[in-house]
């Protein structure tokens, strides 16, 4: 091969990197002002204060069912494996801790942001999208009426007021799943295992878990919000933003969960 | 010195990626009159509309409503003047999640539940306007026929009274009765409630009976702007050919 073909070969790949970090980046960028404005706009009037608690009940009690299974079913989960392991150096007691632990600051608003993630950021890409390529929206703003008011800003707050109501919820079922399954399958006793819960548990855990939760929040409508209002060129245009929707919130939740997990514990 | 245009592009410009829709644009409408444009399909004459009410951002020129600069104004007074503006979008772009009475006075409420009874009155004598009876108030779009939707999406536009209206197709799906009903209400408009229409139509009888004046869109640019009893014999080879319906030559 030619040194000059070489080179090609070499900057082609180096363009194969870094055109989607760049566009990455640049998505970054306009995402971050579309929440700017999001927020700027749906704090003054006029406001939809219907929209927003539509939303709620969309975002926050309609997803009660999925979160509260995932949770129960991970806290037992938790509970058998902090047992069977743990008795690997005697520590089978560490169960209940461990439960509460980790279910507050790390399984209960991860899960819960992901099962909501899935469940929500989709939905609202599909249906902003369709609004978007059909020219509803294009329409809502010639009828006196700022799309950014009325459709975006009631997401994004139902959505970060409902999580942690949701991961409220998560932990206290992940706990009792834990519970659930030491009581009746590992042999603790009932009284100490909640004793030995609360004392371990502490005030800064529980205002972690909501800060996270919060912030998932954020990012769930952002990402569902965004891929939506960015959609075009019909049918596979709004597919491509649901999966994108998706796609963007389990890595803004993931990522994030590390940036304040490191923060607060590191 | 001269009447201040209603609405007056100059030398506007957009692109979509490599495809230049609009070259320069250069049109004025006066106050009060009723100008269709017409334009082979894909031409830009959409867009073009699309440009004055601020939904596409153009890449060159200035669009002046009023003599108001609309492309060197902030947001908030951008929206001020897009209030002067009614729109009836090519596919009608109906909220599908709301019901015909909701669609029509939407820009009312903006998009509010308020003063139910008196909104369902408003809807009603703007339904009646476009020929559609009071048993469509509660449906909801995807329950209409495209001719039905096409109308109500008409009311929508109307209801708010805007002293500006952007027709795109406005007869295009209609029988021709309907579309005849469609014809008269905007000439009506123009004529009794001082509007400042302009059309886009593919269909000449249309454009004969609701315009004064027509202009052409033809590669990005208003090649031609002339009376419309002038359509006929303009002398452009381009008009004529669109008119008669007469395909282009090969090159
Ligand atoms: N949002 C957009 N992004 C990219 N390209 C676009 C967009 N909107 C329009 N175009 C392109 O601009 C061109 C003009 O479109 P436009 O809808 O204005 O045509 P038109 O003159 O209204 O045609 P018709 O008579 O068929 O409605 C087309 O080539 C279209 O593909
Ligand atoms: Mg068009």
């Amino acid at each position: 091969m030619s040194e000059s073909g070489t080179q090609n070969t070499v900057v082609t790949a180096l363009a194969a990197i870094g055109r989607p970090v760049v566009n990455g980046f640049a998505g970054v960028g306009s995402a971050a002002i579309f929440a700017g404005r999001t927020i700027r706009r749906g704090l003054t009037p006029p406001y939809y204060p219907t929209r927003l608690i539509e939303q709620f009940f969309q975002i926050g009690w309609l997803s009660i069912p999925v979160v509260a299974l995932t949770a129960i079913f991970t806290g037992a989960a938790l509970a058998q494996q902090i047992y069977t392991g743990g008795s690997r150096f005697n520590a089978q007691s560490t169960v209940p801790a461990v439960v509460v632990i980790g279910m507050v600051r790390e399984l209960g608003p991860v899960l819960t942001g992901l099962m909501v993630a899935g469940r929500v950021s989709s939905a609202m890409a599909a249906e902003l999208g369709t609004m978007r390529v059909t020219e509803q929206i294009d329409a809502m703003r010639t009828l006196r009426t700022d799309p950014y008011r009325y459709l975006i800003a009631p997401r994004l707050f139902a959505a970060i007021i409902a999580m942690p109501l949701l991961v409220c919820l998560a932990n206290i079922l992940g706990i009792f799943g834990g519970y659930l399954l030491s009581t009746a399958k590992l042999g603790f006793n009932p009284a100490n295992y909640l004793s030995m819960t609360a004392d371990i548990l502490e005030a800064d855990d529980i205002v972690m878990s909501l800060v996270k939760a919060a912030v998932f929040g954020f990012f769930i409508a952002l990402s569902g919000c965004y891929a939506g209002l960015s959609a075009s060129g019909g049918a596979a245009g709004v597919g491509r933003a649901t999966t994108n929707a998706v796609v963007a919130a389990f890595v803004t939740i993931l990522a994030a969960n590390l940036v304040l997990t490191v923060a607060a514990f590191g | 010195m001269a009447e201040t245009p209603k609405l007056a592009l100059d030398h506007v410009a957009k692109r979509f990626g490599s495809n230049q829709v609009l070259r320069d644009v250069t049109l004025s409408v006066a106050p009060g009159e009723s100008l269709a444009i017409i334009g082979g399909s894909g031409s830009g004459k959409s867009v073009m509309l699309k440009c004055i009410l601020g939904l596409v951002e153009p890449d060159a020129g200035t669009i002046r409503v009023d003599g108001e600069d609309m492309t060197a104004m902030r947001a908030a007074d951008r929206e001020r003047i897009r209030t002067k503006f009614g729109m009836l979008f090519q596919g009608g772009a109906l909220f599908d999640s709301l019901p015909v009475w909701r669609n029509v006075t939407f820009s009312l409420t903006q998009g509010r539940m308020l003063r139910k009874r008196e909104m369902r009155d408003i809807a009603r004598e703007n339904l009646e306007r476009v020929n559609l009876g009071g048993d469509v108030l509660d449906l909801y779009p995807a329950e209409l026929s495209g001719g039905m939707q096409k109308r109500v999406a008409l009311a929508r536009a109307i209801a708010p009274r805007p002293e500006i209206i952007f027709f795109d197709e406005p007869t295009t799906g209609l029988d021709p009765i309907r579309a005849s009903v469609i014809n008269d209400l905007i000439v009506e408009l123009v004529e009794d409630l001082g509007v400042t229409a302009v059309t886009i139509t593919h269909d000449m009888k249309s454009a004969r009976r609701v315009a004064h004046r027509v202009a052409m869109l033809y590669e990005g640019e208003i090649i031609w702007t002339g009376p419309v009893d002038t359509l006929e014999d303009c002398g452009n080879p381009h008009v004529e050919r669109f008119v008669k319906g007469v395909a282009q030559p090969a090159e």
